[in-house]
């Protein structure tokens, strides 16, 4: 990582899988997780494989993550606000409410 | 936000800011819509509050921005920003979501400058997390300052030189620019040159980047043939294949590019006509010379019906903007007619180097259609090109019937990143040119809807605009 | 001249594929012609419930017809996969309809209990919320409750489309595409179907040309009215499995996206969408499961069933020319069994039995003459 020298800006701390960052105010959750090197966002519905954030402009849906309980949100569409929780999307979002394996339907 | 507007415009970037100024200079009712949070679209990304200290790292063309920004902050337009338009029907009802409502919305012209995306690079391991595009390492340098030391850029195009040299000029180290600039393309491009002419100081201005990269001491290596991106959970190296040899650098991080195309989501599936454009290896808007489609009171403006660049972008938002202040009886065809005629000198100027730069950055065939077939084409269903070719040896006709075959093109991107490499492939394993295939049905949802949102549907004026 | 066939089928969509995959079976040389990918296909459309609950409440023989397809499903899916390896998702965990409130309860109780009435088998359960949300984690502890029963299911309907054209390929068939049919011309004991790709000749012609049918079957001596009913149809991203079992507007398919359905609306020929209609879904939804508000819709369409007047199927053969069939309903997922498994049989012998007599078009003019 090699960062520009920037005007200062205002700080802001979210939470990603539990652990506290530094964000810069005004920045997007992927910028933010890009700058402590996270490359990796979640894992795929389809196959569980790594993806991270791919064209940082919405339209490309790999940078999908859960933020504050809501799953499948745009890590680069979402603007980092203070005490934001922040959690890798392992495989398909969830909206609360899931089966655990015994429960889940054959 | 009203529930009705003269004017509609969708996207904030050149053309939109640029057909915004004008629209509200002669009309009350102006509404642009766009979901960042400032304006700018991707080319001026954080134009308004760019606080990169040195400013000859973004480079002079980046900064032009500022001017358009000023003057549409000046002007009387309603702007929705971080809003999410995801529909404009045929009957010009405008979709729009924010904070967790939908609004719905007429208007009597629509202005579709819903900007460029990336060409798709569909090459083994493309998906690996730390794999981005050129446009990803741009908009990271300048929202928020970020880059990253010893990646490898990949492709061909002017943006990949520019960001390589962004990089060069702010000091940070570039592992290697591997250049996959078909040979071949020079001598197809020289009958293009004599038109190009006329913008001799851009040529030179990317020759000059080209020359600071290579004597900078950068790894730069042209002609590649054939490219593999390797990691297990995440890029650790790049392959390359040049004069018949593989070579491996290793790397965390590698941005990709080879051009970019329209962003044709929205227009295509508010009904608007695009063909097949051989020359661009993409789809270009049926439009006239004043961006009107062939749906009543939709336009199109900007890299959104064809690239052309972020000044010929402004030049096609002030004319479409223009004939939508006649259209609606706000302004006399006298009027619009003096107005525009400046600007179509212009736009026609900007346009003369496009096909000298269409065809000396063409992107070689194997990059667009992938030859192993365990490279993934649908990024979001995670469908590689061998499933999608077996799907045309059992009689998949075309990428609508590919949906039910292997969902291709059902995931939320779509089709952004694969419509293209799909259309080539399945043209190509039939034998037929992209033209005589149907394209890919796109229908609203442009975007992704909250269900909540769309269940606090309001059609009325928000009490908090 | 081209060679004759036993058997054309006019309408390669769900009803027209299920039949011919049963006439080939039966040892017919079968050949489906269809319009091509530019057909309003009502498949696309189909919400894939394989539905028992609601269907023939004011009418027994459809009640009937209804189970007896449903108890040989399984054995098509099975078929299917035997021959091409296709998994078309049949799954039947039984499923629910969910009443918000006590009134809607109470009218679903109502209708039930006429269903059971002619239709013993239907072994029904009214559950209240509590009940019902055991079975239906997420459920809203708003709702009233609902109806649940054993005998429900859910398939996928464009894999049992491919299934289908698949394994009648596979044991023979022939299809031909982008071959709408412009007229049928009955010569004694043959029929001449003439497209712009040629004309085909067979000893019998079946008509499941969905919204086409009536037009083609007036050549032919029948009378098959049938109009467009549009349904409306959301499909989220995918989500990790919530849903049990399929409900009569919401399920959740084996690749984890939700599909909220079920709206009904006279809108002619229009394919477009009606955001008002879209909202109700979406309100509706999220009244029965508020945890959905936080699921994102990433596709939408719309489709048209086809409609007969009562909403019954109609199976009909032309009585100035035996030979030619017609078959259409609005449930070609639910149906596809006994469309595959039993029809052809009846076609190949030449009578469609009486426990389908009631399903003729002689109904409507029963109607008719007492209005």
């Amino acid at each position: 990582m090699h960062e520009i020298e920037m005007n200062p800006s205002p700080k802001v701390s979210i939470k990603f899988d539990g652990q506290t960052l530094q964000a810069n105010e005004g920045e997007t959750v992927a910028a933010a997780l890009l700058r402590q090197t996270h490359l990796a966002f979640r894992t795929t519905a389809v196959t569980g494989t790594s993806r991270g954030p791919f064209c940082m402009m919405g339209i490309c849906f790999d940078c999908l993550v859960e933020i504050d309980g809501v799953p499948n949100k745009q890590a680069c569409m979402t603007y980092v606000e203070n005490g934001m929780r922040v959690k890798r999307q392992l495989g398909a979002g969830d909206t609360g409410v899931f089966l655990s394996d015994e429960e889940d339907t054959q | 936000m009203k529930d009705h507007y003269d004017i509609a415009i969708i996207g904030t970037g050149p053309a939109g800011m640029a057909a915004a100024t004008v629209a509200s200079a002669h009309v009350a009712d102006v509404l642009i819509v766009d979901e960042q949070p400032e304006v700018g679209g991707q080319i001026y990304r954080g134009i308004t509050r760019q606080s990169i200290k040195d400013r000859t790292i973004l480079g002079d063309d980046y900064y032009k921005g500022q001017n358009l920004a000023g003057a549409f902050a000046a002007s009387n337009v309603d702007h929705v920003s971080g809003a999410t338009v995801w529909q404009v029907s045929p009957e010009r009802e405008i979709g729009i979501s924010k904070d967790g409502a939908a609004h719905l919305l007429t208007a009597d012209q629509v202005i579709i400058a819903t900007g460029a995306q990336e060409r798709p690079f569909p090459i083994p391991g493309w998906t690996l997390p730390g794999v981005m595009t050129a446009g990803s390492a741009q908009i990271l340098l300048k929202s928020s300052g970020i880059t990253f030391s010893n990646a490898v850029f990949v492709g061909t195009g002017p943006l990949l030189y520019l960001i390589a040299y962004q990089y060069l000029k702010a000091g940070v180290p570039i592992r290697a620019i591997l250049d996959t600039t078909p040979k071949s393309n020079r001598l197809k491009a020289l009958p293009h040159l004599p038109g190009a002419l006329s913008h001799l100081g851009s040529i030179m201005k990317g020759w000059k980047w080209i020359k600071a990269l290579k004597s900078s001491g950068t790894l730069f290596i042209e002609g590649i043939d054939d490219l593999k991106i390797t990691g297990k959970n995440s890029t650790e190296a790049i392959e390359y294949l040049v004069q018949n040899k593989w070579h491996r650098i290793e790397t965390s991080n590698v941005f990709l590019h080879q051009g970019v195309v329209p962003n044709v989501n929205l227009a295509m599936a508010s009904g608007c006509v695009y063909h097949w454009n051989e020359q661009k290896l993409c789809w270009h808007a049926s439009t006239d010379e004043w961006g009107s489609s062939n749906v009543p009171g939709i336009s199109i403006a900007g890299d959104g019906g064809g690239i052309g660049g972020a000044i010929a972008a402004e030049y096609q938002g002030r004319i479409t903007a223009y004939q939508a202040l006649y259209t609606t009886n706000k302004i006399k065809k006298q009027e619009r007619d003096i107005n525009v005629l400046p600007t179509r000198h212009a736009l026609a100027h900007e346009m003369r180097i496009r096909p000298f730069l269409d065809a000396m950055f063409r992107p070689a065939v194997q990059f667009r259609i992938p030859t192993d077939d365990a490279t993934m084409v649908c990024r979001c269903e995670e469908v590689t090109a061998g499933k999608i070719r077996a799907s045309v040896s059992l009689g998949c006709a075309g990428p609508n019937q590919l949906k039910s075959f292997t969902r291709c093109g059902m995931g939320p991107c779509q089709g952004r990143f694969c419509s293209l490499s799909v259309s080539e492939l399945i043209a190509e394993a039939r034998n037929i040119s992209v033209n005589e295939l149907e394209q890919l049905r796109l229908r609203p949802p442009v975007k992704p809807l909250m269900l909540a949102e769309l269940a606090n549907l309001s059609t009325f004026a928000s009490e908090d605009t | 001249m081209s060679p004759a066939y036993d058997a054309i089928v006019v309408g390669g969509g769900l009803v027209g594929s299920a039949l011919a995959f049963g006439l080939q079976r039966e040892g017919l040389s079968t050949l489906i012609l269809d319009e091509g990918d530019i057909a309003f296909r009502a498949t696309r459309g189909n919400f894939g419930l394989v539905w028992v609950q609601s269907k023939g409440i004011d009418f027994s023989p459809y009640a009937h017809w209804t189970w007896e397809s449903a108890e040989t499903w399984a054995g098509l899916s099975n078929l299917i996969s035997e021959i091409t390896g296709i998994d078309v998702g049949y799954q039947r965990p039984g499923g629910a309809e969910i009443c918000v409130d006590d009134k809607e309860f109470a009218a679903k109780r109502q209708k039930m209990e006429k269903l059971q009435s002619h239709s013993p088998h239907v072994k029904f359960e009214m559950l209240d919320q509590k009940s019902m949300a055991e079975l239906l984690p997420g459920l809203s502890p708003d709702v009233a409750g609902g109806c649940y029963f054993s005998g429900d299911g859910h398939a996928n309907p464009l894999n049992l489309l491919r299934g289908l054209h698949q394994s009648f390929k596979s044991m023979g068939g022939v299809i031909n595409s982008d071959a709408p049919v412009n007229d049928i011309v009955s010569q004694g004991s043959s029929f001449t179907a003439k497209t712009k790709k040629g004309e085909f000749h067979s000893a019998r012609v079946i008509l499941a040309a969905g919204l086409g049918t009536q037009n083609l079957a007036n050549k032919v001596g029948m009378d098959i009215p049938v109009h467009p009913d549009r349904g409306q149809i959301l499909v989220t991203e995918r989500l990790k499995p919530f849903l049990t079992m399929p409900l009569s507007k919401i399920r959740q398919t084996i690749e984890g996206s939700v599909q909220i359905g079920d709206s009904h609306e006279d809108a002619g020929l229009d394919v477009g969408m009606s955001t008002p209609i879209l909202n109700k879904m979406a309100i509706r939804a999220v009244q029965m499961f508020p945890h959905l508000g936080n699921a994102r819709i990433v596709r939408a369409w719309s489709a048209l069933r086809i409609m007969t007047p009562d909403g019954y199927p109609i199976y009909e053969q032309s009585e100035q020319h035996p030979g030619a069939f017609a078959a259409v309903c609005h449930s070609g997922v639910t149906l596809a069994a006994a469309h595959a498994l039993q029809v052809p049989k009846y076609i190949k012998e030449g009578t469609l039995p009486t426990s389908l007599a009631p399903l003729r078009t002689n109904r409507f003019k029963k109607e008719m003459a007492h209005a």
